[in-house]
């Protein structure tokens, strides 16, 4: 086993003790990259020498006795949603190929602060539109368990990098699902915030009142300490909560006295692959034999989340991505006739057809006519969606359920079909359109091998309670000790 | 414009001209093909959303963000901004001074 497949805990501690040095960690992360990542396709950008230069210099630091940042040495892979004032940001789109940002997004300047070694770009779904990866510009990622299989998305990229062993540590966003999704098709931990808890300052924006970024991990540890990193308090962001940062990372090993866990009917029925519900059904009485109660909750409002979501991110999206102008930066088209063709030429021409349909969808929704049918009434029912999770956090810690209906799907297998793309994120979207932190855990395999994971939401701000609930599952299983043999990789 | 008013649009068809006028709004030049499968492709999306019809939003007041902070205010203090040459560095046309368009008057623009 390669030593980027370590958990991040580990690798900490060989690093601080001088078992192993960054630029080894590096390298072999580097060579993982090199030999594998041609059939995985989880990197858009490798910084190479830049972060064997950075390694040197925090191995140089630590000799010296200089005092270190708490993720010093590890090498961390970013997603390219997040600007990076040394390394390219695509947002995997046609539109920003090439393009260097002036300046570091609030999670990238704590993660140098942190003496992380920042090892690449991961790839995503175009401005973190989609589901499986496959919609970006460069070409898609595939699960390492299952190279015919899709990595989930948007943050496919990062979720696939942790699976195959090519950085400990990943960071991805999560609009709708984006981290959690990924991480049940790659096996991995990875978690969404609640919504305020990491700042935005630097993200480049999909839906603003939705977009979070997060850590994904190989083991609940390692996302409680990429965590305690990338949350805190941002003047720059004006939705960034003023709020100490708990010590996550510490009190993992405390499990949850009285452990109440809710479960709710909409989520185990039509459309649920047995395998799924076999495995979260498992995990459940995991649980069940730590001494908590599994409760029924109900969520009356479930069932309206796809559509809810479908018209306010759009929306967002459509209002937000009107920046893309072809003239501060990004792709102007070659060929126009004045200024309105120049606009409408150079993102017919850049963007994608899922960012194009998006658009299109949130402009229809935001147009006179059609706003009170559609984007307002879309807000109301979100109110009451959030309103739901309100009531069932007064009964219990946290609601379980499947992350995904399916385990990871084929490359192809939903492309031509948006509306079950969409209809895919069921379980997922809730916690973004409420704000509420949510975590994907390993939880099982498919009889052909691809992993399924369990998801658990918590109450606004209750990562805490969050991490402890799921590092009590981990450390009954040993899912997330599985590897991946890239078996099928015949790149290497 | 009120509630009132709608005319139950998720019932309704979405034809190629509407598709055409949004993305005018849109600024985005589509091809023939796209056309085609967004006029069917959002037409399916907007009848799946037409299930918001049975949610019961009376007297319900709209929610557009999770927190619901308001007015956050800071003193005006002057800041770091980008120095020109960065703020220029991605534009796809610029004289070292100023981004390059193309003209704003002209009959094109609508």
């Amino acid at each position: 086993m390669t030593a980027c497949r370590e958990p991040a805990s580990v690798l900490i501690e060989r690093l601080s003790s001088g078992e192993t040095t960054s630029l080894e960690l590096t390298d072999a992360c580097l060579a993982e990259i090199a030999a594998h990542d041609g059939s995985v396709g989880a990197f858009l950008h490798v910084a190479g020498d830049a972060a064997r230069q950075a390694a040197e210099s925090i191995d140089r630091r630590r000799a010296a006795g200089e005092p270190l940042g708490r993720l010093a040495g590890l090498p961390v892979a970013v997603k390219d949603v997040l600007v990076t004032r040394d390394q390219p940001t695509t947002c995997g789109s046609r539109m920003l190929e090439g393009w260097i940002p002036p300046y570091d997004a609030h999670t990238v300047e704590k993660l140098r602060d942190a003496d992380a070694v920042l090892i690449g770009k991961t790839n995503m779904d175009e401005f973190a539109m989609g589901s499986t990866t496959e919609n970006s510009a460069f070409g898609p990622t595939r699960t390492p368990w299952r190279l015919d299989c899709v990595a989930g998305g948007s943050s496919g990229g990062s979720a696939a990098a942790v699976s195959a062993g090519f950085a400990p540590l990943a960071v991805g966003s999560d609009t709708g699902g984006s981290i959690r999704q990924p991480a049940a098709f790659c096996g991995v931990v990875g978690l969404k915030p609640t919504y305020g808890r990491v700042s935005r300052y630097g993200l480049v924006a999909y839906a603003s009142s939705l977009d979070q970024v997060g850590p994904f991990a190989r083991d609940v540890a390692g996302a409680a300490m990429l965590l305690e990193v990338l949350a805190g308090h941002d003047r720059r962001d004006g939705t960034s909560i003023d709020q100490p940062v708990p010590p996550y990372h510490q009190q993992l090993d405390q499990p949850l006295e009285g452990l109440r866990i809710g479960i709710c009917s909409e989520h185990f029925g039509e459309g649920l692959d047995q395998e799924v519900r076999e495995a979260v059904e498992r995990a459940l009485d995991v649980y069940r034999g730590l001494g908590a109660v599994v409760v029924e909750i109900e969520l009356p409002h479930a069932r309206f989340a796809v559509a809810c979501y479908y018209l306010v991110a759009p929306s967002e999206a459509s209002s937000n991505l009107a920046r893309y102008d072809g003239i501060h930066y990004g792709r102007r088209a070659d060929d126009y006739d004045g200024l309105v063709e120049m606009y409408s030429n150079s993102r017919g021409s850049a963007f994608g057809t899922e960012v194009k349909r998006r658009i299109m969808l949130g402009t229809y929704s935001l147009s006179a006519g059609y706003y009170d049918a559609y984007y307002l009434k879309a807000q109301k029912v979100r109110r009451l969606i959030q309103q739901d999770y309100t009531q069932a956090f007064l009964d219990v810690d946290v609601i379980a359920s499947p992350v995904t209906p399916t385990p990871a799907v084929r490359l192809g297998q939903l492309t031509d079909d948006p509306l079950q793309m969409y209809l895919a994120d069921t379980y997922t979207i809730s916690a973004n359109l409420a704000g509420l932190p949510g975590v994907s855990i390993p939880a099982g395999f498919s009889q052909d091998g691809r992993p399924i994971g369990l998801q658990l939401l918590a109450d606004s701000f209750a990562e805490d309670r969050l991490l402890r609930v799921a590092a009590m599952h981990e450390r009954e299983t040993d899912w997330h000790l599985a590897t991946p043999t890239l078996d099928g990789d015949t790149s290497s | 414009m009120s509630e009132t008013h709608s005319e139950e649009p998720s019932h309704r068809q979405l034809t190629r001209d509407d598709v055409l006028k949004v993305a005018r709004l849109a600024r985005l030049t589509l091809d023939e093909s796209e056309v085609e499968e967004f006029t069917g492709q959002l037409g399916q999306v907007l009848g799946y959303v037409g299930i918001l019809d049975d949610a019961d939003t009376e007297g319900v007041e709209p929610l557009a963000g999770a927190s619901e902070r308001t007015d956050v205010l800071r003193e005006d203090e002057p800041g770091e901004s980008l120095a020109r040459d960065q703020a220029l560095s991605g534009a796809p046309r610029h004289d070292d001074r100023f981004f390059l368009v193309p003209p704003v008057l002209d009959t094109s623009a609508e």
